[in-house]
């Protein structure tokens, strides 16, 4: 792909979405407690370069939509007792996001 | 030495190494590194220092300054929320690092700042983070009881408060713009930036309330 290809954005603000378990080793920053959840867009922050990509010294290529994802700590934590209004905002890269309808979120297929 | 041989001998993990400070390891690697570059003549000591000023020129005060601005006049933090590296720029203050995103404490809502993969903290305005930010138990326990976490520091929540947990994983980092105190209607801006703790910034103390203050002096004399 060309420096700087723009992958296109899937997800919109207010959108369900599910976080895939892609398996990937190496610098991911998807931590593993959002695996598997599912929360809603509540921005679109930008378009950056991968920083699993980065981190190997791949500095040029096509740079991917990152959204700001939020959860309810309840949905994360299945015992979590305090207010069931409190919430986690993460940052979340469009390929590792799914519609959690349509997809299988235990998705171990590679990029 | 005996007790190296006795540490990995037993069934569990070997002890943890909690946080930059304690990485001795790394420690001597760095310091034979400096050790090799400064005897081939590439780098000198004062080059060394000069460069470890720079990294800890940044500090509260910068974060402080906008957290006053943002109290002091409503458009600006219109501005600062809608893009906290350009609020940031119009104070002549620069985000290095990343894009910045300033989140608003506001009754029955309370933000909380954590990096559960590593340190990210936004260095260009608070300066280094502390020990307590980057060790494995805050970084852990922010995301998964942030209420007792938040007890710990001292900061005990209204009935009701919704808690929103930043988790700073990938290219934002996360300035927390903490209520204005009560009682500091008329304050200048430079008077009201010198109650703007570094804990309130990341979301682990509120102001205006003794244990804020004497928290602040106890674990940053600056």
């Amino acid at each position: 792909m060309a420096d700087g290809e723009r992958i296109p954005a899937r997800f919109q603000v207010g959108e369900r979405v599910a976080v895939l378990e892609l398996n990937k080793a190496g610098h991911v920053r998807t931590p593993h407690y959002i695996r598997g959840r599912a929360g809603e867009i509540i921005e679109f922050v930008g378009y950056f370069l991968n920083p699993e990509d980065l981190s190997v010294g791949i500095t040029s290529g096509p740079v991917y939509p990152l959204y700001r994802v939020r959860f309810l700590l309840k949905d994360l934590w299945p015992d979590y007792a305090r207010n069931p209004g409190d919430e986690l905002c993460i940052e979340v890269y469009d390929h590792w996001l799914a519609s959690p309808a349509s997809e299988s979120m235990n998705s171990t297929r590679a990029e | 030495m005996a007790h190296t041989e006795h540490a990995h001998d037993h069934g569990h993990e070997p002890l943890v190494i909690e946080d930059d400070a304690g990485n001795l390891e790394g420690l001597h690697l760095i310091e034979a590194v400096q050790a090799v570059l400064a005897r081939k003549g590439l780098i000198s000591a004062g080059e060394i220092m000069l460069e470890i000023q720079a990294i800890e020129a940044p500090g509260r005060h910068l974060g402080a300054r906008i957290v006053a601005r943002a109290w002091s006049d409503p458009a600006y933090k219109q501005r600062l929320l809608e893009n906290g590296k350009n609020g940031a720029a119009e104070l002549g203050i620069k985000v290095g690092e990343a894009q910045l995103e300033v989140v608003e404490n506001a009754p029955g809502v309370h933000n909380l700042v954590v990096c559960t993969l590593c340190s990210c903290y936004p260095r260009s305005i608070l300066g280094q983070p502390p020990s307590w930010y980057i060790s494995k138990a805050y970084r852990a326990r922010a995301v998964r009881e942030p209420a007792r976490v938040l007890e710990e520091f001292g900061v005990d929540l209204p009935e009701g408060t919704v808690i929103r947990v930043h988790d700073s994983n990938a290219d934002l980092r996360y300035l927390v713009l903490p209520e204005r105190p009560k009682g500091t209607e008329g304050m200048s801006e430079e008077a009201l930036a010198e109650l703007v703790t570094r804990d309130s910034m990341i979301g682990v103390a509120r102001l205006g309330t003794e244990a804020a203050s004497s928290s602040q002096t106890a674990r940053e004399p600056n």
